[in-house]
């Protein structure tokens, strides 16, 4: 199922899609490259990855979140090669908006839907990692790291949790504190096949020591150059 | 459209024969609009006939006192403007200064006080979006957001409404337009509760060659309307909402102007943003206004009028939510999220291409003519023709009678006459839960101060510092950064005007100063009430008088900036208001000082003039007394100036720890957050001569408390003495959770976070987390979700 493994070691890919409304890209951007990745931005209108190794949906507020966050943005012609991409096997991850988007995309499980609180939020929180992605490498669950969040709509719900964890599929949980209402304190889940993942908070905003922290760098594990397919 | 509606080289169309048609009762129109009689007689001699009802609707905005600052010019001139740093003064659309290599920075300050007030939300987010494009419209990409906000107190349930809104309403425009916003200051005082303070500042970053002006450069350049269709929201907002007293508040009259406001569309911003900087990257424009108050009005007259030529525009090309409207409503609508460009025939196809492929509307409406003349069509007919330069830049100026600004309570001695505290430590505690002193975590957290990847301290610190990106946007490329801060003290500026003023400049330059980083140049909105009142007008030039000194003396000069008058309701006016924001420099953003303290054991000292009596105006005197009294200290600004270049100087040798500004609540509060936000205390000992309660509230001038390793306190103190600055002992740097003074007793830092915590919470509307249960929230039942799982 996998798609031609890149050599460990050489440098990776990893396309970073821009809608209209994307507002984290060149976050996205500059946190893979100081992973060692090679990063170039994919454009929503062209139904091309380019051949890249990997693809991020990165953070933002495409088409407004008018309607709903992310519900617009599934349609854009580049979805449809993302569909694939992941459907091969191809690493995908989707971060904020990005995570909304694959949801509505149906590439991952449950919905985002605004926070217990009514209000946006953005602040540190610790996550446990509690399954294997390619996003986070060899991290072994109950690994915890500090990242932010940063939104309105975050709250994960899905009929199942329970289900869901059984079937490996919860990537990360709030570990100290649930920011957002999130059921079972759910912050990522992963697809049935585990190379989709998606999450509420932003890896991209702790990688840089001159920013904060930097145990984001942990979950872009898939654009570093050592990560092959899983 | 295409470029073959414009024939290359024809120059203006042949004019229409007719002149417009007189306005239908015009005397009582002009009335109605704001107009002074002697106004309307000027546009009659200007005209040289009747003016039709489009040339009134454009005088009447563009003459309000918001467009034209006729009240405020003649004081305004006073201030300085000029410096090697100055790449663009005040004129354009915001200031730029020169940052180094090869980069500059556009910086501006503005206002929506009266539309938040009405509408809360949607006027506090046009309010970003406003000021974002006038960043936008110097060439530069917005980087980051301040929002200095003012409300009256918590205990006002349409002050929490008033305060929740506007915080609701800057970060979902600020949030989704994808710009940080990344400090800000908040206070609450009854004067602001029928007028709330909205003042927004923007920074951007631009390449020095990329600067673009307002101004028409060449005759039979097409002007292209980019953005959102033109609509009637927002009609006459400059001259009806901003430009008057509000009669009461949150009366009838209020909700009637609700219809005044604009909507804003921060998608549409956010496009119109990326569409702009690829117009600009690639050259494609000659010239380029944003459309705020008075919209198509007001970019065509000050475009041509600032190039001593003509435009000549069909209102029949500009795309309309409403195709009913009139065209004065064309041209008045304040619809957001627009922007008129000049475009040289040859590229308009390339322009409108890059405009469709960000889904950001453009078409084509006129183009720049031979002559002076501001000259709309409508269905064939000439409805509006009036020289371009008589409605941008040659309003009426008014000189206001002036009397003195006498508060009633600046001749007292409150450092003499108010009792001291029987228990300093209680009053200390019972200070930290205004607003003022209070922790903003509520506000800050409700913005994304992180998008852009260049924030390197955010909101809580003295000033946000920032790492230059690119001008493209690309972040991590240097380590050259900037520092803004905003400040405002109504209450002292109260009690003296141009005392306050003087230390509102200081203050937000010793902030820049205090993370290391060089003030460079300064902005600022000056609100003030209702300016037919002579008192008001006269604090209005003193406060300009202090702002002048404060800025020539700390060479921060001013480069653009905002005057909001009428902050008036019910016939009673806030405090004279001044806002100043300044920004700073420095060359290497990993050397920027915090304002925690950062290791047990750093020796503590005061830097700057020693604590002196100055409880006048204070803090404590206002929310712990209740009392507004005082003759401010006066504040030297060359020992004002010497600090500030000391700190920056020992910033850039490493040899501060931490470096926070004492002001608001005086070293009682400086105190409390540099201990909390570094999770230490601190053993102190008092200066001497002064009561306990003098030394912990005075708000005495040019202080800030560093933090230094012990190994380094000699070098410091060699330097304050090299430059002249007092260097005052007060204790170390402790890991007990608590602020233990010599004589006075302990501070516990838990119980004083939770008072923190409680002001800005209050004035929100949210329950202080110190009384909000302990167990987070979750949820009971989840929804049905999209799909229980995806193919994979």
């Amino acid at each position: 199922m996998a798609r031609a493994a890149s050599i460990p070691g050489m440098s990776r890919r990893v396309g970073v899609v821009q809608f209209p409304g994307s507002c984290d890209e060149r976050d996205a951007v500059h946190a893979l490259r100081l992973v060692g990745g090679e990063p170039e931005l994919l454009w929503h209108a062209d139904a091309d990855l380019r051949g890249v190794d990997a693809v991020v949906v990165p953070g933002g507020f495409t088409y407004g979140d008018y309607l709903r966050a992310g519900a617009l943005a599934r349609f854009a012609p580049i979805m449809g090669a993302v569909a694939q991409f992941a459907a091969e096997g191809g690493p995908v991850l989707g971060i904020c908006n990005g995570f909304q988007v694959l949801c509505e995309a149906r590439l991952l499980p449950g919905a985002l839907t605004e926070n217990a609180t009514l209000r946006f939020v953005h602040r540190e929180v610790r996550v446990r990692i509690e399954a294997a992605t390619p996003w986070s490498g060899d991290l072994a669950p109950g690994a915890t790291l500090q990242v932010p969040i940063k939104h309105g709509e975050g709250r994960y719900v899905h009929p199942d949790p329970d289900g869901l964890a059984a079937a490996g599929q919860v990537w990360l949980r709030y570990d100290d504190a649930n920011p957002n209402g999130s059921v079972a304190d759910i912050a990522g889940v992963t697809s049935a096949a585990g190379n989709v993942a998606g999450l509420m908070p932003h890896p991209e905003h702790a990688v840089d020591p001159v920013l904060g922290g930097t145990d984001g760098r942990a979950l872009l594990a898939a654009a570093s150059p050592a990560a092959t397919h899983a | 459209m295409t470029s073959t509606d414009y024939p290359e080289g024809s120059g203006a169309p042949a004019p229409a024969p007719r002149v417009p048609a007189p306005a239908p009762q015009p005397d009582a129109l002009a009335t109605e609009l704001g107009l002074t009689g002697e106004e309307y007689e000027r546009i009659v001699a200007t005209c040289g006939r009747t003016p039709s009802t489009a040339e009134l609707g454009t005088y009447s905005v563009m003459w309000s006192e918001h467009c034209s600052y006729k009240t405020s010019k003649i004081h305004l001139r006073r201030l300085p403007t000029q410096g090697p740093q100055v790449l663009v003064g005040p004129g354009e659309n915001a200031g730029v200064v020169d940052v180094g290599d090869g980069l500059a920075v556009a910086f501006k300050i503005e206002s929506h006080n009266h539309p938040s007030f009405v509408e809360p939300v949607q006027g506090a987010a046009t309010g970003v979006g406003g000021i974002i494009r006038d960043i936008l419209t110097m060439g530069a990409r917005p980087i980051a957001l301040l929002d200095p906000l003012r409300f009256g107190e918590a205990d006002d349930p349409v002050s929490r409404r008033v305060a929740d809104g506007v915080v609701r309403g800057i970060g979902r425009y600020g949030n989704a337009i994808g710009v940080p916003t990344v400090g800000g200051e908040v206070d609450a005082d009854p004067c602001y509760a029928g007028n709330p303070l909205v003042n927004v500042l923007c920074v951007g970053v631009v390449d020095r060659e990329g600067i673009q002006y307002a101004k028409a450069e060449r005759v039979g350049d097409v002007a292209v309307l980019i953005g959102q269709r033109t609509g009637r929201d927002g009609i006459g907002g400059a001259s009806v909402l901003s430009s008057a007293t509000f009669e009461d508040a949150d009366d009838e009259a209020g909700q009637a102007k609700r219809p005044n406001v604009q909507v804003g569309d921060p998608f549409a911003g956010k496009l119109l943003i990326e569409a702009c900087l690829e117009l600009y990257q690639r050259r494609l424009v000659s010239g380029i206004q944003d459309m705020g108050a008075a919209g198509i009005a007001c970019s065509t007259a000050e475009m041509a009028s600032a190039a001593g030529l003509g435009m000549r525009v069909d209102l029949d090309r500009v795309p309309l939510r409403e195709p009913s409207m009139e065209s004065w409503e064309i041209l008045c609508s304040e619809s957001q999220e627009r922007m008129l460009a000049l475009v040289h025939p040859d590229r308009l196809e390339e322009v409108l291409a890059t405009c469709r492929r960000w889904g950001v509307d453009a078409t084509p409406i006129g183009e720049v003519t031979d002559g002076d003349r501001l000259v709309f069509t409508r269905g064939g007919e000439v409805v509006h023709d009036a020289p371009a330069a008589s409605i941008a830049h040659e309003g009426p100026t008014y000189d206001r009678p002036r009397e003195p600004w006498a508060h009633p309570h600046a001749h007292e001695s409150p450092d003499a006459d108010e009792p001291a505290p029987a228990d300093p430590i209680a009053d200390w505690l019972a200070l930290l839960d205004h607003p003022r002193a209070s922790d903003p975590t509520p506000i800050a957290e409700q913005y994304d101060s992180a998008v852009g990847s260049s924030t390197v301290a955010g909101p809580g610190g003295d000033a946000a510092v920032l790492r230059l990106p690119a001008a493209d946007g690309t972040p991590g490329v240097t380590l050259r950064g900037v520092a803004v801060a905003t400040d405002g003290n109504g209450r002292r500026c109260a009690l003296d005007p141009a005392e306050g003023a003087r230390q509102v400049v200081a203050e937000a330059a010793r902030n820049v100063a205090c993370t290391g980083a060089r003030p460079l140049a300064s902005t600022n909105n000056l609100n003030f009430g209702d300016p037919t009142r002579p008192p008001v007008m006269e604090a209005f030039a003193r406060t300009i008088d202090g702002l002048g000194e404060a800025c020539r003396a700390l060479d921060t000069p001013i480069t653009g900036g905002n005057v909001s008058f009428y902050n008036a309701t019910g016939g009673t006016d806030i405090h004279p208001t001044p806002v100043v924001g300044v920004l700073g420099a420095i060359d290497d953003v990993t050397a920027a000082v915090p304002a925690a303290f950062q290791r047990a054991d750093d020796a503590i000292v005061l830097l700057g003039a020693p604590t002196l009596p100055g409880l006048a105006g204070s803090l404590w005197l206002w929310h712990v007394r209740g009392r507004l009294a005082g003759a401010l200290p006066a504040i030297d600004l060359a020992v004002e100036a010497a600090l500030q270049r000391l700190l920056v100087d020992l910033a850039g040798d490493g040899l501060l720890a931490s470096a926070h500004d004492v002001t608001d609540g005086g070293l009682a509060v400086t105190l409390v957050e540099s201990a909390v936000h570094g999770g230490l205390g601190a053993d102190l000992t008092p200066e001497p001569g002064l009561a306990p309660h003098q030394w912990l509230f005075s708000e005495s001038p040019s202080r800030a408390v560093a933090s230094v390793a012990p190994g380094d306190l000699e070098a410091v103190r060699e330097a304050a003495a090299a430059a002249g600055v007092a260097c005052t002992d007060l204790g170390a740097v402790a890991t007990a959770p608590r602020l233990r003074v010599t004589g006075l007793g302990d501070l516990d830092l838990g119980e004083a976070q939770r008072r923190r915590q409680r002001g800005v919470a209050r004035l929100l509307g949210e329950p202080a987390p110190a009384d909000a249960p302990t167990e987070t929230a979750a949820p009971t039942e989840a929804p049905a979700p999209a799909q229980p799982d995806a193919p994979a």
